[in-house]
């Protein structure tokens, strides 16, 4: 009784994490791997596993210690809302709960009701879905509270849904609801999901997530729109700093180790680190560095964009010079992540794409990994091993296992 | 004797005390889930009070299934958690069976906290969930009912003879509520040589008076209160449109799915908007769902009082039961009236300005007009 008491306290104890993956494109939202991963990865390794999903989801996995959190939407007009807890070992489903839906679940055929990423603290994951419901689960599946947001405001909804994954800040959660009609973005408490703040945003479909930015010990918020990239303080939704020269309301921004703010707007447009009631400044525009789909990621001084055409291409973070442009093979839905070595991409068709990015003149793909499944979204890493779903599974892609 | 009476009853005192805060205390739990409300009002108290679940045993989930009964959406979700951290306390076999079935089965509990009833029921005892099935087929639960239809539709592919699977079909579809059942049942009856009339199964209004264009310049029209949005009798009315004066016309869809296609009246304009009229007579006072479709943005008058109104264009196509509205019809004369809205966009997939609009009861029963 002792032991399984032991190891069930074992699979559910946050406390021996890594290097977890807390959020869409990892803990710094920057698509950043921040160990190595070998890139000789096999499905067959010892470690690789797959399992199955139920219903429909393309939100990305999230990594809490030894458990890889996901959510999925079932049912005939999904509005069956799972929040699912694996273990990173084996696979094995530790718990999953399911909601129902309490706004509108229609969207668009290629997405679904579980397109926005979970996040987590380390000790609570929040999960948003295209419904705009919220649920703050604790690592063994207890609900902490939830929100009902278009329940709220029945306007706040997309008819091709809605996808920004959420972020946590200081204790406050950012709901980024932004469409055509009740255009908003919330702050709720960490501790009960009531709202500290709830601002006005841009009417506009909008499919970006937030970023934050982090200068010393304060964090901003950015959020992204097809007016630009606003800085707001998470305590109270005040506008610090606002760049408004438009931006993609599809690939989000992403900001780099040196706070250079890469916003996809004309292209892709680098910004020197805000500083608040100033105006922003400029380092450099490039419009042959537009990203498609997905966003950009960083590494070093590097920023990688995949463009509509499904070329890779490398630039220069300080001067926004292009170091090398790569054709890989789409169609191509999801963001890459990247260590300081390696880039991994999943194209739609299920082909992983490993690439060499250790060079700054140029690169190649190493190996190709087809999973035989459509994937659209942005994969999760940690210890030295890929996480990634399509509708109906979930596979753990570890190191070729050595003979 | 007398010392063991005493201490009896003092053991009893004390049970029952335990006892009576334990339940004061869990109605404390239950009130608060019944009372959550809109916009985080009432999340305090809850995640407050919430340490009392995990106190609760499997004997407390039939009270909370009730408890759903009267909590609102919000609530409903909040009971859910709290039966799913009794089941992972207690182990899931602890979830009490029989009671659950019963629930299930008293069709006076409410139908999104029956259907709760069944998930967990089917995610732990499968088999015995799934025996309650044909059971659903007249469910006033709509999503109970879809399941008793499935199974009737799989029966009914499953027949070899003809006039069998026509009959079956034919149930199949007399139970139907869903869109898609319903569209499954018909395509299969048509293959196997029988034509159904889906519109009027389904209830469409076809028949319309319309007028316009009005401008929605900048899409500011949909905000704009246009004459026909004042009080009763519109068509008696004269109006004055974009370009000046405009009257209504009769305008009726042969679609199958009663798609109102504005261009056709109009053509194909952009930056306007018109109005579409129809008359409703009920039989009775009765709640009902409005339902409605439309990739062009909307507002639903019912009698003079706004439905919803909905400012987006374009994204994604118009459905059937896009936008499945409650609200009251009166005995006698209702008067319909949609506003729908084109805007500037000149891409191929923008040329639509079209509306379908149905009338069911809450479990998606077609009401049909009395004349």
């Amino acid at each position: 009784m002792k032991l399984y008491l032991s190891l069930f306290i074992i699979t559910l104890s946050p406390s021996l994490a890594f290097a977890d993956w807390l959020g869409f494109r990892g803990t710094h939202g920057n698509g950043l791997i921040n160990e190595d991963v070998s890139p000789d990865l096999s499905l067959s390794a010892k470690t690789s596993w797959n399992v199955s999903l139920p219903g429909r989801g393309l939100s990305s996995p999230v990594l809490v210690g030894n458990l890889v959190f996901l959510t999925a939407s079932s049912g005939p007009q999904q509005n069956n809302l799972h929040v699912i807890a694996f273990n990173t070992q084996n696979g094995e489903k530790v718990w999953e709960r399911i909601f129902k839906a309490t706004g509108r679940t229609i969207c668009h055929k290629k997405t679904c009701v579980a397109a926005s990423t979970i996040v987590s603290d380390g000790n609570l994951v929040v999960a948003q879905f295209s419904s705009n419901d919220i649920f703050c689960l604790d690592m063994r599946g207890n609900l902490i509270w939830l929100r009902g947001l278009t329940y709220d405001y029945p306007n706040i909804a997309n008819g091709l849904g809605m996808s920004s994954s959420p972020l946590i800040v200081n204790g406050i959660l950012i709901a980024q609801v932004e469409n055509d009609a009740d255009s908003f973005t919330f702050g709720l408490k960490l501790k009960n999901g009531t709202t500290l703040w709830k601002k006005v945003r841009p009417r506009g479909a909008n499919w970006t997530s937030p970023v934050t930015l982090k200068k010393n010990s304060v964090q901003w918020v950015g959020l992204q729109s097809k007016e630009g990239l606003a800085f707001l303080n998470p305590s109270n939704g005040e506008i610090l700093w606002n760049y408004e020269d438009g931006a993609s309301t599809i690939p989000s921004s992403v900001i780099s180790s040196n706070n250079v703010v890469l916003i996809p707007s004309n292209g892709l447009t680098a910004l020197e680190e805000p500083v608040a009631g100033q105006a922003p400044k400029q380092l450099w525009r490039n419009n042959k560095l537009a990203p498609g789909t997905g966003s950009p990621s960083v590494s070093g001084d590097q920023v990688f964009v995949i463009n509509r055409a499904n070329v890779l291409t490398s630039a220069s973070i300080e001067t926004g010079e292009i170091n090398w442009r790569l054709r890989i093979k789409g169609p191509i839905s999801a963001s890459p992540i990247v260590t300081n070595q390696t880039l991994f991409i999943f194209n739609e068709e299920g082909i992983c794409q490993v690439i060499d990015i250790s060079l700054k003149s140029e690169a190649k793909v190493l190996k190709e990994i087809d999973l035989k499944d459509t994937i659209l979204c942005t994969p999760a890493a940690d210890q030295g091993s890929l996480f990634v779903r399509s509708d109906s599974k979930l596979w753990k892609i570890g190191p070729a296992t050595k003979n | 004797m007398a010392l063991i009476t005493i201490m009896k009853n003092s053991f009893l005192i004390v049970i029952f005390g335990i006892l009576g805060v334990h339940l004061i205390a869990n109605d404390d739990l239950f009130e608060a889930i019944i009372q959550v409300g809109p916009k985080g009002s009432g999340n305090e108290k809850l995640v407050k009070s919430w340490p009392l679940v995990k106190k609760m045993s499997s004997s407390d989930i039939p009270h909370l299934l009730k408890v759903m009964n009267q909590a609102n959406d919000l609530g409903d979700n909040w009971a859910r958690a709290a039966i799913y951290e009794i089941l992972e306390n207690a182990g899931k076999q602890s979830l009490p069976k029989d009671e659950t079935i019963a629930f299930i089965k008293d069709q006076s509990n409410q139908g999104s906290s029956r259907r709760a009833a069944f998930d967990f029921l089917n995610s732990i005892s499968p088999q015995v969930a799934q025996s309650l099935l044909s059971t659903f087929i007249d469910d006033p639960e709509p999503s109970l009912r879809r399941e008793g239809v499935a199974l009737l539709l799989t029966q009914a592919e499953n027949l070899e003879k003809k006039e069998q699977a026509v009959e079956a079909y034919e149930y199949a579809l007399s139970k139907a509520r869903d869109v898609d059942q319903i569209e499954t049942a018909c395509q299969s009856l048509e293959v196997l040589g029988k034509e159904i009339n889906i519109t009027e199964r389904m209830g469409f209004l076809t028949e319309w008076q319309v007028i316009g264009p009005f401008d929605n310049l900048s899409r500011n029209g949909f905000s704009k209160v246009y004459s026909p949005e004042h009080g009763t009798n519109l068509l008696k009315k004269s109006h004055t449109g974009k370009d000046g004066p405009v009257q209504w016309q009769t305008f009726s869809t042969s679609d199958r799915l009663g798609l109102v296609d504005l261009n056709q009246p109009f053509g194909h304009i952009k930056e306007v908007l018109c109005y579409a009229y129809s008359e409703f007579d009920s039989s009775t006072d009765q709640r009902v769902h409005f339902r409605i479709g439309s990739k062009n943005a909307w507002k639903l008058w019912v009698n003079q009082e706004l439905v919803f109104a909905r400012d987006e264009y374009h994204r994604g196509a118009t459905r059937v039961d896009q936008f499945i509205l409650e609200g009251n019809l009166k005995k006698g004369k209702n008067e319909i009236l949609v506003k729908v809205c084109q805007n500037e966009q000149t891409e191929s997939w923008t040329k639509q300005w079209e509306f379908c609009f149905r009338i069911t009861d809450l479990s998606g029963t077609t009401i049909k007009p009395v004349n």
